[in-house]
């Protein structure tokens, strides 16, 4: 499946654009989307934390991701 | 409940006007503002970038926790500023009313400080010599 995932704050930065697109095995877990990421863009380990965001939510690691998802990657926030 | 997230000055008179209720004694206010200085570097600007849709989904999502706490909340409004901000510029206002003060200060503070939380806006302070995503990093 192809998952469209957006970039903000500093993973804009560490991965040099603003959106991603990438091929996943059916069923791909947060998890491993999450460790795929990291592995292909080091930088994202070196954040205090790391969250993925499924359709305007804040995922469980467990969670299946499916193509129609609205994928958000999550750094630190700061608002306020 | 008044929830926005926009790139124009917050005006503090109308957030506070949105929380009047004839059952309210008690208006409490948190007025977040941008500082000249952060961890001893001096702050020339700042910059908020936000997730629209997730932030204000947020917003609304800590605003209905905090009336689920606290049931005799009248009135809540949240803004939150994005884009560019000088010294001295309101970057967010989260005001509520209720029948008595203490509801009040509770209640204002569990908004903001869950919001600095979980809310998805970034800050990046810039300096003379530099610049740097607040948070980002331990």
């Amino acid at each position: 499946m192809n998952l469209r995932i957006a970039l903000f704050g500093i993973t804009k930065e560490i991965v040099g654009q603003s959106q991603l697109e990438l091929t996943a095995p059916e069923g791909q877990s947060v998890e491993q989307l999450m460790q795929q990421l990291q592995s292909t863009y080091p930088g994202l380990r070196q954040l205090t934390s790391f969250a993925v965001a499924v359709n305007n939510e804040y995922a469980a690691t467990d969670y299946r991701l499916h193509e129609r998802d609205e994928i958000a990657l999550i750094p630190p926030v700061s608002g306020g | 409940m008044l929830i926005e997230l926009t790139d124009q000055p917050i005006d503090v008179a109308a957030a506070l006007a949105a929380v009047q209720a004839d059952g309210a004694g008690a208006v409490n206010a948190f007025i977040g503002t941008v500082r000249n200085q952060s961890t001893g570097r001096s702050v020339v600007r700042l910059e908020y970038e936000a997730y629209d849709s997730m932030a204000v989904h947020q917003m609304r999502k800590v605003a209905e926790q905090a009336q689920e706490r606290w049931p005799m909340l009248q009135q809540i409004a949240v803004i939150h500023r994005k884009g560019t901000l000088y010294i001295g510029d309101v970057a967010v206002i989260v005001a509520v009313s209720t029948p008595h003060r203490a509801e009040s200060f509770a209640a204002c503070q569990y908004i903001i400080d869950t919001i600095k939380q979980v809310v998805t806006i970034w800050k990046k302070e810039f300096y003379e010599d530099g610049q740097v995503w607040v948070a980002a990093h331990p």
